[in-house]
């Protein structure tokens, strides 16, 4: 079948034209795949499983990554810490993005005295390094996965409030908007057709750039003992653990660190592509 | 011009304005550290008795709570907390005895200095890098350019840390943080090999944004009409490249900068942990595993006065940079 030349092209065709957002998008599906595996324990070991007969091996065809230092698989662990990892990330950035976004929209919106609140709001939490918030935030809440993902998302919504904000202060003054205003269409009717599609895109772009530093934050949580806690399998965690044996087993140190890395990178190839995509003036053509 | 006029104009004046936000803002800060950190009472009860708190007879909780002074209202404790943090001791850290300003005075200058070290590290890096990608875009050095910025990016500073001190000290037998921790004024060689590995880590997560920023913009003021004036009147390319270009390019570079300071501030909790540095990272850490919360919540405020400092040095050395900003 044929395209029609005349037809507008989507985001999805600008998107496939970037090789960074392909290659970052085939890493991200690649973690998402080996999570999946995690939840419905296609492993093949028991991440909690010790073997002290199997401790410290290298890796080979039955433990693909090698053994830590209690005879646990590698491998398993890894992926079980993947999954653990995206859940708190995903969590945490979905929180934040809903209601950083309806704030920073509303602020942006109704301007005055709530435009300045939650300005003011935003800005006492931008002057927290983000790992010393969210270590502070868990220290009273707890470490489970959702309060280390709530004390993620604190950390995090100022910033979508930023980003949802910005763009609404200058298309309400846009003389589109403030004519459907005259015309006396509801306000919700105007944030919703007209606001709210100007403010997806540096949002979506927002979203994979915030993953990658919440999956940065969760794991450094985790290292600093204060996320997922032993036995549970947690990249930071497994990093932490291997300190003292990464002398004699290289392994133990590298694959998590590996995961970490490829994800990252992943999310932050993926918000490359998306910004090229989905902002009209950088589409090469 | 009128008297309120006139007063208005003065109150509301940049520098006026600027000081009353920085004030306001770093009165909420406090609030929200208090109301972070102190919201459940007790646990500095449950911290230093660990399970014994069970045993013991509502008398004595009611003393422990005095002793803490978590017996009074809300808005009592973060007056008391505000009066011992403007006023000087800052409240005491419980399992030493000593005055969390004194712990602080010793600890703050060790991360200041981390932190300057990491950034000056991390611009020299950042810049160059990005000099290196931007000279050619699209070429074998750009792509070698822009992977380390992404690796740099990407790699965690715990995880470089970690392979750090692994492949020192059990390669190499060569790990200074493994001694005690020296200061500047007292052994500046020792000192500086012990901040040399922590700062090369946390200067590579400056030098990956900066290395970008300084990409993007040099490539934008490569077109620049001045540019091209400037090639053609026969300056030499290296005067064009530094005077022209780069001096151009500057206020993205200190911007980001700038923001990633704080972003260091961070990185040195993980980092000093690693390399055992008695730093304010440390003595946070240290604090929330104890469960003290007097020493958390002072610290932590006081990295966050730390935070706003840098923003205001970063104001002032754009007017430095870019003299177009005088108002």
């Amino acid at each position: 079948m044929k395209r029609d030349p005349l037809k507008p092209k989507g985001g999805f065709y600008y998107y496939m034209q970037s090789t960074s957002g392909i290659v970052g998008a085939l890493l991200l599906i690649f973690m998402v795949i080996v999570s999946i595996c995690a939840v419905f324990g296609w492993l093949p070991h028991d991440p909690l499983e010790q073997n002290v007969e199997f401790a410290m091996q290298g890796p080979s065809t039955t433990f693909w990554f090698g053994t830590d230092e209690f005879g646990r698989d590698i491998f398993s662990r890894s992926l079980d810490g993947m999954r653990r990892s995206l859940t708190v990330s995903v969590s945490a950035v979905s929180i934040a993005a809903t209601i950083g976004v309806t704030l920073g929209i509303l602020s942006g919106y109704l301007g005055r005295w709530f435009d300045q609140l939650v300005v003011r709001l935003s800005d006492v939490i931008f002057a927290f390094p983000a790992i010393l918030l969210a270590l502070a935030i868990v220290s009273t809440l707890g470490n489970s996965w959702y309060q280390t993902s709530l004390a993620i998302a604190v950390v995090y919504t100022p910033i979508f409030i930023r980003v949802a904000r910005g763009p609404v202060l200058t298309v309400k003054e846009m003389d589109y908007v403030k004519v459907t205003r005259i015309l006396g269409f509801s306000s919700l009717r105007i944030l919703r057709k007209h606001i709210l599609p100007n403010v997806t895109a540096p949002i979506v772009v927002q979203v994979a750039l915030s993953l990658s530093w919440a999956i940065l934050t969760e794991s450094g949580l985790s290292f600093l003992g204060l996320g997922t806690q032993p036995p549970n399998a947690s990249l930071g965690l497994m990093v932490s653990e291997a300190q003292s044996i990464a002398a004699f087993a290289w392994w133990a140190l590298f694959f998590p660190s590996a995961f970490i890395t490829i994800v990252v990178v992943g999310l932050n190839l993926v918000g490359d592509g998306l910004r090229d995509a989905l902002d009209p003036a950088r589409r090469s053509s | 011009m009128s008297f309120g006029e006139r007063t208005s104009r003065i109150l509301l004046s940049t520098p006026v304005l600027r000081i009353g936000s920085i004030f306001t803002t770093l009165f909420g800060i406090s609030i929200f550290v208090f109301l972070v950190l102190r919201v459940i009472p007790g646990d500095s009860i449950v911290g230093a008795f660990g399970i014994e708190t069970g045993v013991l007879t509502p008398e004595q909780i009611a003393q422990l709570k005095i002793y803490y002074g978590i017996d009074k209202s809300l808005p009592m404790q973060y007056l008391s907390w505000m009066q011992s943090f403007l006023t000087g001791n800052m409240g005491y850290s419980y399992s030493t005895g000593i005055s969390i300003a004194s712990l602080t005075a010793k600890a703050l200058p060790v991360t200041i200095e981390l932190a300057l070290i990491g950034t000056i590290l991390g611009v020299v890096m950042g810049i160059a890098v990005g000099t290196f990608s931007a000279r050619k875009p699209g070429s074998i050095r750009d792509f070698a350019g822009q992977l380390f910025g992404l690796m740099a990016l990407a790699v965690p500073g715990f995880v470089l840390s970690t392979t750090i001190v692994t492949i020192m000290a059990n390669k190499f037998h060569y790990f200074p943080n493994g001694y005690e921790f020296v200061r500047l004024w007292e052994d500046p060689w020792m000192n500086l090999q012990q901040m040399m590995f922590p700062g090369l880590v946390l200067g590579i997560a400056v030098a990956a944004p900066v290395m970008r920023t300084t990409r993007s913009a040099l490539l934008e003021t490569v077109d620049k009409d001045f540019v091209r004036t400037a090639i053609g009147k026969g300056v030499s390319p290296r005067k064009v490249q530094t005077r022209h270009i780069l001096r151009n390019s500057l206020i993205p570079i200190v911007t980001m900068t700038g923001i990633q300071f704080g972003y260091l501030l961070g990185g040195a909790v993980i980092v000093e942990n690693i390399f055992s540095l008695p730093g304010m990272g440390r003595q946070v850490l240290y604090a929330i595993t104890r469960r003290e919360y007097a020493t958390v919540q002072s610290s932590v405020m006081v990295f966050a006065i730390l935070f706003i400092a840098i923003n205001v040095i970063t104001d002032l050395i754009y007017r430095k940079v870019d003299p177009r900003i005088k108002k």
